[in-house]
């Protein structure tokens, strides 16, 4: 098996004047749970169609498990399975009959599981198609993928529209998955909780363009941590410090956001004040997203204030 | 009245909604009427030559019974099949604004604002029964035009409005029970389909010796064939449409108000659990998808080849007293013998029915791709040919069976009307089918678009909608011949009668094959779903 399971490198894509992708970036590599987040609008979905070589880049290299995404679509999807944004059945056809129909032309299923997993996401397989929820539809979806004996998944939003305890099934299996067999998954989503719970990496996209990528850790440090504090003093020469945000002070008590970078410099400012009480917190996940999704930001080049 | 609150605007909605489509059915079906009254004076200029016409038993079962002899009167019932065709265009008008709106889930948008409860039934019904107002008022209108007396053009007008009407709420009672719009559909179609086969027993029955005439009083096609306009004008019969038409409307109320909003009074079926081990190409699926739409079309042309065939020997007769007649079958049919060339022109119309047929599964490959049902299929190890071709099948073998079913059943009736049928089914079988080539022409339109101009996709239909003109009025309006040649159809040998050359058969199956060839080629390369 390659290092590298899906490599895409400067994919632009352009439906009529609208420009999809603009140099898009993604690498996942073998065995990983790969976060891929954006804005709604931001290229996610072009992008796995574009690995699945249903729609083809007007420049750029898309490889998967080693093979060609166009040339070789046919071929590489027996090793893949895909789960896309918005699930639609045959209005004829049971839950049960389509989890049975793509598994065996994805080239077999594995009955064991399928049961389990047809239990364990509470799914009625034999129900029609046009009767199914938003959120049954997508587990007969997964319940398909998931049975799938393949190396690969790619998940187009799968937890959007399951409930709470659905969303905990399927963060237990995809870890479960992780620990038995260590298959490689593409995961785009908006829930921060789930790609904090099961991704190794993320990659952040916007308006087509890769904005960051790494692991979450190696996010963090790019981002401010929130301080609050009870001061002996006023708080002179806060303000004036490089990479300090949002200070707001009254009665001796300040709050600020400070950027890694400038953490050591505050501190030391306010020691020298005379600390009573102190509260640090790091980044949330949250701030983190939002301070990539916030269109104006990036053009001020990252200075930019969050709205509180 | 709170129940209603909000009908207004839903109104409003359902005709903007339906702006195009129901000008064009309306002005359609007026349009083919007012060429009625001026032709049929011209072919049956005698009250003696119209009794005669209408006197076959396979006129009876088409149209009804001819009541008098008056331009008018035959007028009336030679467009007796016209009660059916408003009657399944107010069923499906009233369930597309109904039980389709909710199961795809728009009613409940609408529910959640300050709209009644039965604000959306009532809607459907107002503007279904007022679009058929409106086709009486035209109807009325046109047939005066054509000099008919204006009462008996009233009673005829109001005559398909009661039918559309009685039938719109037939669709409002069928759109409660079933979860789902096919299979309202089903029911209420259904329903229409018993309404017009009781009259044909009643009427035929008439026609012989009378024992099940009470047969045409159980349905209301039966009724407002006893309408009779311009003749005895019998206003009571509208009476009771409007009553049946108000009970259903009561009973489809009444029904709404005791279920839940997506639910039907019927529980749905539960299907299987697991697929059946057949259950695992992308044809098997195909077959899932088509094979309602087979059985249906399949169904629809025995019967029509039933009809047309049991026409055939009456019309032979007739054509020999009537040289107008004559000269049209002989236009669409060609030259040689009566009967045949009648049959021939039959031919030709089924043939452009199964194009509309195959039209029409050719375009469920992009109503595929449209609805995103393409793209699990395609992500798993399936090659877009294989996926296409799957559907293609159906799209040429669907209208093959279709044909032949049609060929054999005219073929069978026929031949059994004039004791050969062993010599009558082979030829007929074999007029059916060599009508293939242009259907598959058209296919391959329809597929060639879809690969390389997918949002043209649709202009398919103008396409068989030119074919159809030529076929109709081509030759007697003196298009000139590269025009006409445009049309497939233009080139099938006008069998049974006319020898059959293999040339422009197998130029036509060769132009589809290239059609089609080319369509793939371009789904080959494009973007999945086209943008």
């Amino acid at each position: 098996m390659t290092a590298e399971a899906v490599r895409a490198a400067g994919l632009f894509k352009a439906f009529g004047t609208t420009r999809a992708l603009d140099g898009l970036e993604l690498t996942v590599r073998a065995d990983e749970v790969h976060g891929f987040l954006g804005p709604n609008g931001a290229g996610k979905t072009t992008t796995m169609r574009i690995l699945l070589g249903l729609v083809r880049a007007d420049a750029g290299t898309a490889r998967l498990l080693g093979g060609d995404c166009w040339q070789d679509a046919t071929a590489l999807h027996r090793q893949l399975a895909y789960v896309p944004g918005d699930v639609v059945l045959w209005p004829n056809l049971s839950g049960g009959e389509v989890i049975d129909l793509l598994g065996r032309l994805r080239g077999g299923l594995n009955q064991r599981r399928r049961a389990e997993l047809v239990e364990r996401f509470d799914l009625d397989p034999r129900k029609k198609g046009r009767a199914y929820s938003r959120g049954n539809r997508q587990k007969v979806a997964l319940v398909a993928a998931l049975a799938s004996d393949v190396e690969l998944l790619l998940l187009d939003e799968p937890t959007a529209g399951l409930d709470p305890l659905m969303e905990d099934v399927f963060r237990q299996v995809i870890r479960e998955d992780q620990c038995r067999d260590g298959r490689t998954v593409l995961l785009s989503s908006h829930i921060l909780a789930e790609v904090e719970a099961l991704c190794d990496r993320v990659t952040i996209i916007r308006d087509g363009r890769t904005v960051e990528t790494g692991t979450l850790d190696e996010l963090r440090h790019l981002t401010r941590t929130s301080i609050q504090a009870e001061l002996a003093g006023p708080p002179t020469g806060l303000a004036a410090l490089l990479g300090v945000h949002n200070l707001r002070a009254e009665d001796g008590r300040v709050r600020f956001d400070v950027d890694a970078s400038g953490l050591d410099a505050a501190l030391r400012q306010l020691t020298e004040v005379g600390v009573r009480s102190l509260v640090s917190r790091p980044p949330t996940l949250e701030e983190l997203f939002l301070r990539h999704y916030q269109q104006t930001e990036v053009a001020n080049g990252g200075r930019a204030e969050l709205s509180r | 009245m709170t129940k209603l609150t909000g009908t207004g605007g839903l109104v409003r909605l359902v005709l903007r909604r339906d702006r195009l489509l129901m000008p064009v059915w309306i002005g359609f079906l007026c349009l083919v009427l007012i060429s009625f009254p001026s032709s049929l004076r011209e072919v049956f200029p005698t009250a003696a030559e119209r009794r005669q016409y209408a006197d076959s038993p396979g006129f009876v079962a088409l149209y009804g019974r001819l009541s008098g002899s008056s331009l008018g009167e035959f007028v009336a019932w030679r467009a007796g099949f016209l009660p059916v065709i408003v009657g399944l265009i107010g069923l499906l008008t009233v369930i597309r604004h109904t039980r389709v709106e909710e199961e795809t889930g728009r009613r409940e948008l609408l529910g959640a604002t300050a709209i009644g409860r039965h604000a959306g039934l009532i809607a459907a019904l107002a503007a279904a029964l007022g679009a058929n107002l409106v086709l009486a008022a035209l109807v009325t209108l046109s047939m005066t035009g054509q000099d008919l007396p204006v009462a008996g053009s009233v009673a005829f007008g109001l005559e398909l409005a009661a039918a559309g009407a009685v039938f719109a709420a037939v669709g409002a009672v069928a759109a409660q029970l079933t979860s789902s719009a096919t299979g309202a559909r089903g029911i209420a179609t259904t329903v229409l389909g018993a309404a017009y086969l009781l009259p044909v027993a009643g009427d035929l029955s008439d026609h012989a010796d009378g024992s099940l005439a009470w047969l045409s009083w159980l349905s209301p096609i039966g009724w407002v064939h006893r309408i009779q306009p311009y003749g005895r004008d019998r206003w009571s019969i509208l009476a009771l449409a409007a009553a049946l038409t108000a009970v259903l409307m009561a009973a489809a109320i009444a029904l709404s108000a005791r279920r839940d909003l997506g639910a039907g009074l019927l529980p749905p079926r539960p299907g299987p659990a697991t697929a059946t081990p057949y259950l695992r190409t992308p044809l098997a699926l195909a077959w899932r998808l088509h094979r309602g739409l087979l059985a249906g079309w399949t169904a629809g042309f025995a019967v029509l080849g039933v009809v047309f065939g049991s026409l055939a020997e009456g019309i032979g007769d007739l054509q020999r007293d009537n040289p107008t007649l004559r000269d049209i079958f002989a236009r669409m049919g060609g030259p040689t013998g009566l009967i045949d060339a009648y049959l021939a022109g039959i031919m030709g119309i089924l043939g452009l029915i199964a194009a509309a047929y195959s039209i029409q599964a050719t375009l469920r490959l992009q109503l595929e791709e449209t609805s995103g049902r393409a793209e699990p299929i395609l992500a798993t190890a399936v090659s877009r040919l294989r996926w296409a071709g799957s559907h293609l099948t159906f799209t040429l073998l669907g209208p093959t069976v279709a044909l032949a079913t049609a060929g054999l059943t005219t073929g069978l009736t026929y031949g059994l009307s004039t004791a050969h049928p062993g010599r009558q089914l082979p030829r007929l079988l074999g007029a059916a089918t060599v009508q293939l080539p242009a259907v598959w022409v058209l296919a391959a339109t329809a597929v060639a678009l879809f690969g390389l101009l997918p949002r043209l996709a649709p202009a398919t239909w103008g396409a068989l909608a030119a074919c159809l003109l030529v076929f109709m009025v081509g030759a007697a309006m003196h298009l000139s011949h590269w025009l006409l040649d445009l049309s497939p159809f233009t080139h099938i040998p006008k069998a049974p009668g006319a020898a059959v050359s293999a040339t422009p058969l197998v130029w036509l199956t060769a132009t589809a094959a290239a059609l089609t060839a080319a369509g793939l080629n371009g789904l080959r390369h494009r973007d999945i779903p086209s943008t």
